[in-house]
């Protein structure tokens, strides 16, 4: 909308700063424009294209806007009750009889396509390549004049090379064989998704019958589709890393419940959607109260949705999870009943439905790489913040003495209890740990998906799957576990679609814990056994 | 069943007493539940006009027959995790398998009542299909299909649990497995591909056998027949308990080291009562299909897995009756709370899986026995 | 092998025979045990021929790195107790997951007689071709009854459809009945197994082991957590089994160990091996071991 508006604006401003040119538009064309047979009507508005000026711009937009009245000979613009003839630009009386003018969708389109042409000479450049980029969708030979004007007066080089394209484009559907061959030559320059589809379908029966273009046409094809191909493969992996971030993100807190400490916590999931939720919260405080510090409630959102969380987490311990120590499968049936207090729980205050959380403007938007790539910032941001997550974990857990302590007391517990460590209090931190993590991660998952009740149910079957493949009592294991089945489940989505993709990946979980019972960073030997 | 033969020698007894089958009163207590089933069920139902305070609604009727469709499932899952001490968090999967064989019988028994009035399921006209695809080569047969309904869960379990206690597959990680392989399942079957009616499942039986589903007699017989199978199933199990095979599975439960090491190859007797499980849950949901009238991908989900796991444990691991008590306690409180207050149904849910393995490790029966035999001191 | 070894080990053999053959007449019709000269040929039947039950050859088993057992040999004769001391860690454990199949070594050769290759079994095989083995912590069915926790022992058929539809004869009561009385546990077959005390435990163990009767066994352990007084009944029964089985001990308690070499058969020198990072430090009589200067440094440090 807004960019609308500033072409417009900037139509204007070009249109005042050109008011003195010679006008181009006869009254004689302005009525062809305007009225006749739609066949007529849009010969006379290409060939008027061929020298365009300001009037003919603001006649065009006048018939888009239905403000062009027609009255005799003359083809009025009537905005307020004023009138103003479209072929000089200068005031008229109105007068007591005008007809409206009619345009058809055919003829819309045409209007359209020469609304877009007079963008080409904008003095902004991104005014210029908006209207590039519309007029790719509309290549037609009509409007070849305008684009070799518009080459004539380009001086940025990359808006150069796109006109240049964009001449290709139109040529291509050309009566001249010649032009054909050359315009496809200069097509296979280019990496747009759009540039492949505009040769394929060339290539449709009965389209291009002559051999010899065709055979340019196929190598063309190959060369922008190999180009192309980078660009998804890239995509990819980028979804893959994304993915996988998130998935070692969700994968992190369980590693250190379940991998450091050994309970299957059902409920992590719902740990995720505290923090989640806990974001939500602070988003809604800061757009109340501090509307003009919006873009930092994520700052604040970070601590405390780990801070929510892992509360939480340390109430559970101290009044479930605490009595089933040893006990995995009581545990785990345990804290399936708890997520489903918290789902209830989160859905009576919350509602059923999914509440929005809005990116900060600073992650909103992306990095375009490639013509057919483009790296949302939300995602990039969240691939480091996973790392800054972990990095911070295992410092935790190699340098402090809290880490220390947890090491020591998930390794030998008596040991540990008889060196004057208070165990219990351990337990209670290194669960409320984890369930903080699992707060953070919620946290991020807030910023690239929805956010409601069931937003834990779906991360929990892949985040243990990442645990039990990555093994356990292992961080690294859960890194490259993570990161694995996430570009893995992306690959695949590629050939199988997701669902299938998603069994595949499940099926191969499977196969693989029947080679490696202990996962892949397996501790071997006796302790392991036990 | 009754060892006659106890050797005369003084030493013997110290042996306990070897127990028959069914003592006395047990027999006493099966034929009153056959009597409840074959006659007073039909007579409440059929004879006692509905104006009675004795009748029973039909809606009684299916409600019952579909809770006694549970209470196999909560006995499967005993055998498997109560007796041999693997939880299975994907027998959901096993029940939907028997009812998604039981229901693509009777999407055919539809024949060209559906809205296409085609001869295809309704689904596949919707999906423009022009033929069944292969895995409906034999569902106009009620036998093949029947087959299907032991054969597809205990194949898959076979074939499943052969790799998983081949590598010595135990405990959580067993169960964490069991639960993505139900995942999986539903996530496939999600899938109108899959040719099994996608998320919305089967649904509008009209006939099974011929007979119309939604008459009254056709309710009882359903009922009637499930808790037929349900008393089978019950003396099958006790039968099983009570053999050395039995007292095998629950020397797994307690040391599988020790069990390994004393010659037993645990693999077989693993794989043994775990597909007989997973066939039992099928045919508990070929009969539960045509009472509920649908069959869709919800009952793969991880949730109604684990609900069954704690029918059991509710009931009391262990033991052959808790599940069934645990079985109709449990969907007996869901059928009444989500009624009267929908809202509270999770959190007591949430709060049964909690007080059950916090307070109550033999759950209901241990309650029972333990305020029995408090009772007998005084 | 040297003349002189095989001489003691057909000596061994002949005793072996003699003493089981005199074992099995007692409680059988008489005529099964004139089979003893012929050469063993059924291939899940051990073959002693040559006077050795066990032959552990090279073994090296490493975790990650770490050797739990480094190139260790070690050879048992038909119808010998060995007694096997090392410090922890010094792999006696990992030695027996070894033999019984537990833990597949990373090279190396383990036989159970001369026809039995003990590296190509699982447990269960190795179990039902007559290796028994007792844990270092009890392991015991808690929640069965003691009768229960022999009757799965008795030696018979372990496969699915036996179990089945087994049966306990009156022959299958008499002899968990002896053994109840051998272990101790006369008047509780009925008691739950959880219920017993520690020393129970070892002892029930220690008897559903010998219901297997198996003709090598392997004790890890085997009067931890036990009183002095039934310490020494345990040695007893081992003195009482030596011959007629073969026993590998595994044992902190030196005292035992001494009640062990010590009682018994005399005019046999019992062997002690010492294990130390995996292999075979010395091997020898008691008073030899314990005067040796590298185990001697080995427990005391320097």
């Amino acid at each position: 909308m807004l960019r609308r508006i500033t072409l417009y604006g900037l139509l204007l401003f070009a249109w005042l700063f050109a008011v003195s040119t010679a006008s181009a538009l006869s009254p004689e064309s302005a009525k062809a424009i305007a009225v006749g047979d739609n066949d007529d009507r849009i010969k006379a508005l290409s060939a008027a294209l061929v020298t365009p000026d300001d009037n003919l711009s603001n006649l065009v937009e006048a018939l888009l806007a239905d403000t062009a009245k027609v009255a005799g000979d003359q083809v009025l613009i009537v905005t307020d009750g004023k009138a103003v003839i479209a072929a000089t630009g200068a005031e008229a009386p109105l007068p007591a009889v005008v007809e409206d003018v009619v345009n058809n969708n055919r003829m819309r389109q045409a209007l359209e396509g020469a609304k877009a042409a007079f963008g080409l000479f904008s003095d902004s450049v991104r005014v210029r390549n908006n209207a590039i980029t519309e007029l790719r969708e509309s290549a037609d030979e009509s409007k070849l004049p305008l684009i070799d004007r518009a080459l004539a007066k380009e001086t940025d080089a990359s808006l150069k090379a796109k006109l240049e394209q964009l001449r290709a484009a139109m040529l291509i559907a050309s009566s001249d064989k010649q032009k054909r061959l050359d315009a496809i030559v200069a097509l296979t320059a280019s990496a747009q998704p759009s540039v492949k589809s505009l040769l394929q379908e060339r290539m449709k029966a009965g389209v291009e019958t002559d051999p010899e273009v065709r055979a340019a046409l196929t190598t063309a094809i190959k060369t922008v589709e190999d180009r192309l191909a980078w660009g998804e493969r890239l995509g990819v992996v980028f979804t893959g890393l994304s993915l996988g971030s998130i998935l070692f993100l969700v994968a992190l807190g369980l590693a250190i419940t379940y991998g450091l400490m050994g309970v299957i916590n059902m409920a992590h999931g719902e740990l995720l959607m505290i923090g989640a939720y806990a974001t939500y919260l602070v988003q809604n405080v800061f757009r109340k109260f501090m509307p003009g510090a919006f873009d930092y409630y994520i700052i604040a959102a970070i601590p405390l949705s780990f801070l929510a969380a892992a509360l939480v987490g340390a109430i559970l311990e101290r009044t479930v999870i605490r009595w089933l120590y040893g006990r995995p499968l009581e545990t785990l049936l345990a804290t399936w009943g708890i997520s489903l207090m918290l789902i209830q729980l989160v859905r009576t205050f919350f509602g059923a439905q999914n509440v929005p959380v809005e990116n900060p403007s600073w992650l909103s938007g992306g990095v375009q790489v490639l013509p057919n790539l483009t790296l949302p910032f939300n995602r990039i941001a969240i691939i480091f913040f996973a790392f800054f997550v972990l990095a911070g974990v295992s410092l935790l857990i190699s340098k402090t003495r809290l880490g220390l302590f947890v090491r020591g007391v998930t390794q030998n517990r008596s040991m540990a209890a008889c060196m004057g460590v208070n165990t219990a209090k351990i337990d209670t931190y290194a669960f409320a740990l984890g369930a903080g993590i699992a707060g953070l991660a919620g946290c991020a998952l807030s910023q690239v998906g929805n956010v409601g009740p069931d937003l834990g149910q779906g991360y929990i079957v892949d985040s243990f799957m990442v645990v039990v493949l990555g093994g356990v009592g292992q961080l690294a294991g859960t890194v490259y576990a993570g990161l694995g089945l996430g570009v893995l489940n992306k690959f695949l989505e590629g050939w199988t679609g997701a669902v299938l993709a998603k069994i595949i990946v499940l099926v191969f979980i499977v196969v693989f814990i029947q080679r490696r019972p202990q996962g892949i960073f397996a501790l071997k030997g006796r302790s392991a056994e036990a | 069943m009754n060892t006659t033969t106890l050797p005369s020698s003084p030493i013997a007894s110290i042996a306990p007493p070897v127990p028959s089958l069914l003592t006395l009163r047990g027999k006493v207590v099966v034929a009153a539940v056959l009597a409840i089933l074959v006659v007073i069920i039909p007579v409440l139902n059929v004879m006692v006009p509905a104006t009675s305070a004795f009748h029973m609604s039909d809606y009684a009727v299916s409600l019952l027959g579909k809770i006694m469709c549970y209470a196999i499932c909560a006995l499967a899952m005993d055998l498997i995790w109560g007796y041999t001490g693997i939880l299975s968090l994907g027998h959901g999967l096993f029940f939907a398998l028997g009812g998604y064989a039981m229901g693509m019988y009777l999407m055919r028994q539809i024949g060209r009542d559906g809205v296409y009035h085609s001869d295809l399921p309704d689904f596949m006209v919707f999906l423009d299909w022009k033929t069944a695809p292969w895995t409906w080569a034999g569902s106009e047969s009620f036998i093949f299909q029947m087959i299907l309904v032991v054969a597809v869960p205990g194949l898959l379990a076979f074939i499943f649990g052969y790799f998983a206690f081949r590598s010595r597959i135990k405990g959580v990680y067993f169960s964490i497995i069991t639960q993505a392989l139900t995942f999986a399942a539903m996530l496939l079957f999600f899938r109108n591909e899959t040719g099994f009616g996608g998320n919305n499942g089967f649904t509008d039986f009209k006939r099974i056998l011929g007979i119309p589903t939604a008459t009254s007699s056709m309710r009882v017989t359903l009922c009637v027949l499930t808790g037929l199978v349900l008393l089978g199933f019950y003396l099958m199990s006790k039968a099983i308990i009570a053999s050395k095979y039995g007292r095998v599975l629950q020397a797994i439960r307690d040391a599988e080291g020790r069990v390994l090491f004393t010659g037993y190859n645990t693999l077989w007797y693993k794989l043994s009562i775990w597909t007989l499980s997973a066939m039992m849950c099928g045919v508990a949901g070929a009969l539960y299909v045509p009472q509920v009238g649908i069959i869709n991908p919800g009952e793969m989900s991880p949730a109604a897995s684990i609900e069954i796991a704690i029918w059991t444990a509710v009931g009391g691991r262990a033991t052959l009756i808790g599940p069934i008590i645990g079985a109709f306690f449990v969907t007996g409180a869901k059928s009444w709370f989500t009624v009267a207050f929908p809202e509270y149904w999770l959190y007591f849910l949430g709060a049964l899986f909690i007080a059950v393995t916090l307070f109550l490790p033999q759950g209901i029966v241990g309650l029972v026995r333990k305020l029995a035999a408090k009772g007998g001191v005084k | 092998m040297t003349p002189d070894l095989l001489e003691e080990g057909s000596k061994r053999r002949e005793a072996y025979l003699a003493k089981q053959a005199a074992s099995q007449t007692a409680g059988t019709s008489g005529g099964q045990s004139a089979s003893y000269g012929r050469v063993v040929s059924a291939a899940d039947e051990v073959d002693v021929v040559h006077g050795g039950i066990l032959y552990v050859d090279d073994i090296t088993v490493s975790f990650d790195g770490f050797r739990a057992l480094n190139k260790l040999t070690l050879n048992i004769a038909v119808g010998e107790l060995r007694c096997i001391i090392g410090p922890n860690g010094a792999g006696k454990t990992t030695m027996m997951d070894v033999i019984t199949g537990k833990t597949k070594p990373d090279s190396g050769r383990a036989f159970f007689g001369s026809n039995i290759d003990l590296l190509r079994l699982r447990e269960s095989e190795i179990a039902s071709r007559g290796v028994g083995r007792k844990f270092q912590k009890p392991t015991v069915f808690e929640q069965l009854s003691v009768f229960e926790n022999l009757e799965l022992a008795l030696k018979m058929d372990r496969r699915v459809r036996a179990s089945l539809m087994h049966k306990l004869t009156s022959a299958d009561f008499d002899r968990i009945a002896e053994m109840l009385k051998l272990i101790h546990l006369r008047d509780s077959g009925s008691r739950t197994a959880g219920d017993l005390s520690h020393g129970q435990k070892q002892w029930l163990e220690i008897g559903m082991l010998l219901m297997q009767d198996p003709k090598l066994l392997l004790l890890d352990e085997p009067v931890a957590g036990m009183t002095d007084e039934e310490t020494e009944r345990t040695a007893e029964l081992f003195l009482s089994l030596e011959g007629s089985h073969s026993l590998v001990v595994v044992e902190h308690d030196m005292k035992f160990i001494g009640e062990l070499v010590n009682g018994g058969q005399r005019e046999k020198k019992k062997i002690v091996t010492v294990l130390h990072e995996g292999s075979v430090l010395a091997e020898g009589a008691l008073a030899d071991v314990q005067a040796n200067e590298r185990v001697v440094e080995v427990y005391l440090g320097r």
